[in-house]
């Protein structure tokens, strides 16, 4: 079982440069969602978080069902429905398919989904460039980074970082002004969007009685990547279905607010199947890869499973004091934040990274946000009862589980609890800070008990 | 009317005082107050590091030791939301228990809420000379929904100014063994939540949790501020 990577967390801490920029762009998103979500702007915000909510839950209990419907609406469109167990079979996948077209150059467009199996990577090995095209994706790709965040890749990059990145890998002039910064990725991206044999996209919702992917965004990349290359494929983890076209109204006011505080985002863009003949736009062939990558192994257990109503917005890292800290790259996956938290071990195993469910002050800022009320401080409470269980059964953290058996017989057992606590007291000025003390001491003074306890004080006052 | 005190094990143990003043005021208010000496703990330090089994033997206690009590009044968001939230989780399978969980949770009160509700008592005659600034705890917060009664009550605390911090619904970092299992990230989150309660220029920051007032003395202390943490209690104590 891997422990935290104390190292990198205190660099993360220790950096007043990248604290500042966390603090103020995540503050940034939390004060844009108050305002989006606030009952002036959106009287219905809470009864459409339990719609929401309510619309998850059904469809993650039948999605046997709705992939079905999905996959026969997506056929009747004239696309293809290819599912994959794993990153291998979707880079195997769309190895072969570039292969049958001879296609070299892939764009694509902002998917975490993507990003989650390493697909860039995977292609490179074979000589396929895929480009990202996504301006925060794109800086990243260039500087070898993944992201920091779930909708703000670049959000601990300054612009003063992005003039950097483009001049060592772009070889242009040093341009600190964004808007300039956006026209040198805007030039070198749109020469990649004409020369592209494939476009990959992400999908925001997959939708089952229309077989159709939706796909939210700002710039207009995700447009021109499914719309301009003869192929579109769009990956996508089985979770993203909700059952019918009217449920969309339900998660379209509530994703741009909690992600950015946008009542919409700048594009919606509904991709149903390739290019009918009597069309002018759309691709000439259509793929909609589905991904499990450890969701199904979610879906026996009814509490565990509504981690996967996650639509991907964000909101729970902006609010995590936590992750307001440490920040997205000390997280072990690309899911950062609350939700990596809970969904690394569940889609991984809980043998790895044990120590994210315990990364928590359990403050609950993050439930209070989600859009679809995932109990996310619930569940990693689960999660860590898991951890000790699973690291029982390795025979590991034994000294911690004794303390704890302890502390639960000395607290059932009152005069042993009464003697403890004065025997603590008494000892406390002579005992030096080790172990969990030592801990507490390294940031804060230690508390010393007090000289009576309540119990001897109210026996005092009550003789009196 | 008799009210029963739970301390919990941090007021007992490290600031006992918080239990006398809460006891005062009660006594004030005209109740009976009632301290069963056998408790200990609410079993939330177990149950929030991932040992259930020994939660359970804990709140086991608690509920053998309040059974019979009126009300149980606790100076702490946490340690009540403990019980009235997560002991049905921790009895889900254990039918007896559960049910007197159901029977007991009603009657436990966090302090400040009781005076409000039970007791119908906004002002407690209570009187403080500074400038003070509340901070809002994570589970009387989220779980409780507790956030205007303790302004309310210091509102009415004669020669008091309560002067609200941006961050007043940060986390002050505590998080029982998150504390020490991440000490570098729990320092910090108390730092940025003292550098918002120093922009207030309050003499002291209240609290209705002792725990969140020792992580946030702790690192005060620390870093030599003049500031004080007060628990609730105290406050509405003084005269």
């Amino acid at each position: 079982m891997t422990g935290a990577p104390s190292e990198t967390i205190k660099q993360t801490l220790d950096d007043p440069r990248l604290q500042l920029a966390i603090y103020t762009a995540s503050g940034r998103l939390m004060d844009h969602r108050a305002t989006a979500v606030s009952a002036g702007a959106l009287p219905e915000y809470q009864d459409l978080r339990t719609q929401a909510n309510l619309i998850k839950k059904h469809t993650i209990e039948n999605l046997d069902y709705y992939l079905e419907q999905l996959e026969a609406n997506v056929l009747a469109h004239g696309g293809q429905v290819i599912f994959c167990k794993d990153g291998e079979e979707v880079a195997d996948f769309v190895l072969g398919l570039a292969k049958k077209n001879d296609a070299r150059l892939i764009v694509k467009s902002k998917s975490m989904t993507s990003e989650e199996i390493h697909f860039n990577e995977r292609l490179e090995h074979h000589h396929l460039e895929a480009v990202e095209t996504d301006l925060g994706e794109y800086i990243l790709q260039l500087a070898h980074q993944r992201p920091y965040h779930i909708v703000a890749p670049a959000l601990h990059m300054t612009r003063y970082d992005v003039a950097d990145v483009f001049t060592k890998r772009l070889g242009v002039e040093k341009e600190v002004v964004p808007e300039n910064q956006t026209k040198i990725a805007r030039a070198v991206l749109r020469e990649k969007f004409l020369q592209a044999d494939i476009g990959v996209t992400g999908a925001n919702f997959l939708i089952a009685d229309s077989g159709a992917v939706v796909v939210v965004e700002n710039e207009g990349n995700a447009r021109l990547s499914s719309s301009t290359p003869k192929i579109h494929i769009a990956v996508a983890g089985i979770e993203k279905l909700i059952p019918r076209a009217q449920d969309l109204a339900v998660f379209l006011d509530l994703l741009g607010r909690s992600a950015t505080g946008q009542p919409l985002t700048v594009y919606t863009s509904f991709l149903s199947g390739p290019r009918r003949g009597e069309e002018v736009d759309g691709p000439d062939q259509f793929y909609l890869v589905l991904l499990d990558n450890g969701r199904t192994k979610l879906l026996t257990d009814p509490e565990k499973r509504q981690s996967l109503y996650c639509i991907r917005c964000g909101a729970c890292l902006n609010h995590c004091p936590v992750y307001r800290k440490i920040g997205g790259h000390n997280y072990p996956w690309v899911y950062s934040g609350p939700i990596g938290a809970i969904i690394t071990p569940q889609f991984h195993s809980i043998t790895e990274d044990g120590w994210l469910p315990f990364a928590s002050s359990l403050c609950g800022a993050c439930a209070e946000v989600c859009p679809v009320k995932i109990e996310i401080p619930k569940l990693l409470l689960k999660l860590r009862s898991e951890v000790t269980e699973a690291k029982r059964r390795q025979g590991a953290g034994g000294l911690e589980r004794l303390a704890f058996q302890m502390f639960a017989w000395v607290m059932a057992h009152p005069k042993i609890y009464l003697l403890a606590g004065r025997m603590g007291a008494l000892l406390a000025p002579l005992v030096p800070p080790v172990g969990p003390l030592k801990k507490w001491a390294s940031q804060r003074t230690l508390p010393r008990p007090a000289k009576q306890s309540f119990h001897q004080l109210w026996a005092a006052r009550k003789s009196k | 009317m008799k009210v029963s005190l739970f301390v919990t094990c941090v007021v007992d143990q490290v600031f006992p005082q918080v239990g006398i003043a809460m006891a005062e005021v009660l006594e004030r208010l005209g109740y009976e107050v009632d301290f069963p000496q056998d408790q200990t703990c609410c079993g939330q330090p177990a149950f929030n590091s991932g040992y259930p089994e020994e939660a359970r033997t804990v709140a086991r206690h608690f509920l053998d030791v309040f059974r019979d009590s009126e009300y149980v009044v606790v100076p702490s968001g946490s340690c009540t939301s403990m019980i009235t939230h997560h002991y049905e989780e921790i009895f889900k399978d254990d039918s007896k228990r559960l049910e007197e969980t159901h029977r007991l949770a009603p009657r436990v009160w966090e302090f400040s809420r009781f005076l409000l509700e039970v007791a119908k008592a906004e002002d407690v005659g209570a009187r403080y000379d500074g400038v003070v600034t509340y901070h809002d705890s994570c589970h009387a917060l989220r779980e409780l929904r507790i956030k205007n009664g303790p302004r309310r009550l210091l509102a009415k605390v004669d020669g008091l100014t309560l002067r609200e911090m941006d961050a007043a619904e940060e986390c002050c970092g505590f998080g029982g063994t998150f504390s020490i299992k991440f000490p570098e990230v729990s320092g910090a989150m108390a730092r940025t939540k003292i550098d918002s309660i120093r922009k207030t220029e309050a003499s002291a920051v209240v609290s209705i949790d002792s725990s969140c007032l020792m992580q946030l003395q702790g690192v005060i202390d620390r870093l030599g501020l003049p500031i004080r943490t007060l628990h609730l209690a105290e406050v509405l104590a003084s005269r």
